[in-house]
């Protein structure tokens, strides 16, 4: 299908919105009426066709407008971008990847012809046409990690592998859910993870490590974790935390179908050949609550997974103080039917709203 | 499924180089482009070999940035198991085979300010396709070879004369030796010593860095461990409720597979950790072969690598 690129903001007067298409499309991620924190991995390989899933990097109609606040993020603050020399050959490894991966996939879109190291890149709806030298940074405006992330939307982390552990060596972050580039540049996996409640106990975190440095060529790797964010807030970063966490008392029951919003991030893996570095694309979904009410079964779902997760975990994503407004406005839309397995709307066979 | 993902390939070369070694080269079945990979990757060759599936980790060899096909030398090892002697009797041009996906678990740290390879005999392949890597970015190298004679020295002309500069061989027989401790206190700051080849020369290189005192992050190395024939043995696997034989000539894993049990691994040479197996209960030794586990780890009876590892005695139940 042929996308239509919304222009739209994600700050200011905030005129984001979801189509249906992408209301029908958001990766919900609870495929049961309960949660619980679990590393929840599976291969990234395809998935229902027109999902979020099915390509390896998905292009949505937020892609044009992502990718203005992105440049906008980076003019006012450089340090969202940082790769530490030795990880040029991983930003290498990551341009080839997305853009052999966006021209199989959007074939209407994105266009590389390669004649040996001499590439051609079109990415027409960003209106770009490059002619550059594979391997030769000078030959591109920024580092290949930089130049092609300005072009794909998510954050993305470059972990390096040495000694069996990961290093937070390279990444582009402006879309991040409270965490900063910046601070953790350099650390390794277990630093970097540090402020995770719990998790140490359960011992996830070893496995999930494990489960990373054995991720091969040829087998990518997906995972769903989410928030809560209010209004559609790409960067809610801690550098900006004194303009961002204010909004989160400017909640009301009237405005909150419409400004509060379910923060959805897809988790991608992929071992990058020439560097056998591991890359962890980070992509954002945002959805308003009054939106993912439309669909109902995700209505009754939401409500009983919110109203039952530990106080700890609601802390920790950092809405606590709101969840009683939360809940007045979910309860609404839960009338106690059961609800289908899986994360998928079912609209056909779920019944609608019974009050 | 266990192991990397697969790519069917046809031998496009079978090329003796001497008395021991022969090369290998692979290219698609369809004729689509390989993977590009990583210098110090190796791939995983499957054998059909009568009734038993062999698989066989060999380094790759070949430019990581040639795509058109890989290459890998094999070593005859005529005390071995039988896989090297498979690939030297029976593999011919225009067979088919299948092989991994590249798995590195010897790569280069691209932070060095110079890389120092110390290769023993066929443990020279990984360094080859590092040094195409490095030559593309005029990486800073230096590679110290030791080969039991000129006739046995696989590749070293063709190192000595692409790189005469860097190469350095090292011939037994005329009684040449790496001058070690010199050569690793000659280095310049920020250099890392990768060392390949049998485990005496591993150790000698470990211990004497140590005792110079480079920091362990900058010393790798990787040992071509092949599982060692050994008497048989009986296990029990506790998930699966089987009771399995493992044969003279099997090693633990492949004996599993042959039952039928998806075991995970990669490296099947006792160096990624993959295969780590709890020990449910046991009466008798372990043979541990593996570099995975720590000599705590080998003590305490708890884990096996079903990969290299063996066992002698009453009882073995396995958590499978
Ligand atoms: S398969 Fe790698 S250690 Fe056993």
């Amino acid at each position: 299908m042929t996308i239509q690129f919304n222009d739209e903001s994600f700050r200011g007067d905030y005129t984001f919105r979801n189509s249906d298409w992408a209301i029908q499309r958001f990766p919900f991620p609870f495929h049961e009426d309960s949660y619980m924190y679990s590393v929840n991995m599976e291969q990234h390989r395809g998935g229902p066709k027109g999902s979020v899933y099915e390509q390896r990097f998905d292009v949505d109609e937020h892609y044009v407008s992502e990718m203005k606040d992105r440049a906008l993020v980076l003019d006012q603050d450089p340090l969202r971008c940082q790769s530490l020399p030795h990880m040029t050959l991983a930003g290498w490894d990551l341009l080839e990847l997305i853009m052999v991966s966006k021209s199989e996939d959007y074939p209407d879109l994105f266009e590389l012809n390669r004649d040996g190291n001499r590439w051609r890149w079109v990415n027409k709806p960003l209106r770009i046409d490059h002619t550059f030298t594979f391997l030769d940074e000078t030959t591109l405006p920024y580092g290949p990690m930089e130049y092609i992330t300005r072009q794909a939307q998510g954050d993305f982390a470059i972990l390096d592998q040495r000694d069996d552990m990961l290093w937070m060596d390279a990444g582009m972050v402006t879309t991040q859910a409270d965490w900063s580039l910046d601070f953790d540049i350099g650390m390794n996996f277990f630093e970097w993870h540090a402020p995770v409640p719990k998790a140490h106990e359960m011992g996830i975190f070893v496995r999930a490590l494990k489960f990373l440095l054995n991720i091969q060529q040829g087998a990518p790797a997906r995972r769903l974790n989410w928030t809560m964010t209010v209004n559609p807030l790409l960067d809610t970063s801690p550098e900006n935390y004194h303009k961002w966490g204010i909004q989160k008392t400017e909640l009301t029951p009237e405005n909150i179908g419409r400004k509060q919003h379910l923060r959805v991030e897809l988790q991608t893996f992929f071992r990058l050949p020439r560097s056998n570095a591991l890359v962890f694309p980070i992509r954002c979904y945002l959805c308003a609550f009054e939106d993912l009410m439309t669909v109902p079964k995700w209505g009754r779902r939401l409500h009983r997974v919110i109203r039952d997760l530990p106080d700890e975990l609601a802390t920790y994503k950092g809405f606590i103080d709101n969840r009683p407004l939360m809940l007045d406005y979910l309860s609404k839309f839960d009338d106690g039917l059961p609800t289908s397995l899986g994360i998928w709307p079912d609209r056909e066979t779920e019944p609608p709203l019974q009050k | 499924m266990s192991g990397a993902e697969k790519i069917q390939v046809k031998v496009t070369e079978v090329t003796p180089l001497n008395a021991l070694v022969t090369r290998f080269r692979f290219e698609a079945v369809d004729g689509s482009l390989l993977p590009t990979f990583s210098g110090g990757a190796h791939t995983v060759v499957e054998m059909q070999d009568g009734g038993i599936t062999r698989l066989n980790p060999y380094s790759l060899m070949s430019d990581p940035y040639d795509q058109s096909a890989y290459t890998i030398s094999v070593r005859r090892d005529d005390a071995g198991r039988g896989g090297s002697l498979f690939m030297h009797n029976q593999v011919k041009t225009g067979d088919e085979m299948v092989i991994s996906y590249p798995v590195n678990l010897f790569s280069l740290d691209l932070r060095a300010r110079k890389h120092l390879f110390i290769a023993g005999g066929i443990g020279i392949t990984p360094f080859l396709a590092q040094i195409h890597q490095l030559e593309h970015f005029n990486g800073h190298w230096e590679l110290h070879y030791s080969c039991r004679s000129e006739a046995l020295g696989s590749y070293a002309d063709e190192l000595s004369h692409s790189h005469p500069n860097k190469t350095h061989i090292y011939y037994d027989d005329q009684d040449q030796r790496i001058g070690l401790q010199h050569l690793l206190e000659g280095q310049p700051l920020g250099t890392h010593v990768y060392v390949c080849g049998p485990k005496g020369m591993i150790d000698w290189v470990k211990s004497t860095a140590e005792a110079e005192s480079w920091p362990a992050d900058n010393i790798h190395y990787e040992e071509f461990l092949a599982p060692q024939p050994g008497k048989p043995f009986q296990v029990k696997l506790a998930i699966s409720n089987k009771t399995i034989e493992v044969g003279e000539h099997e090693s633990l894993l492949e004996a599993m597979e042959r039952e039928g049990v998806d075991a995970p691994y990669l490296c099947r040479g006792g160096a990624c950790g993959q295969c780590e197996t709890r020990v449910i209960d046991y009466q008798g030794n372990f043979i541990h072969r593996d570099h995975w586990l720590d000599d705590n780890e080998h003590a305490s009876g708890e884990k096996i690598m079903p990969c290299v590892s063996r066992f002698e005695g009453k009882t073995l139940v396995l958590d499978h």
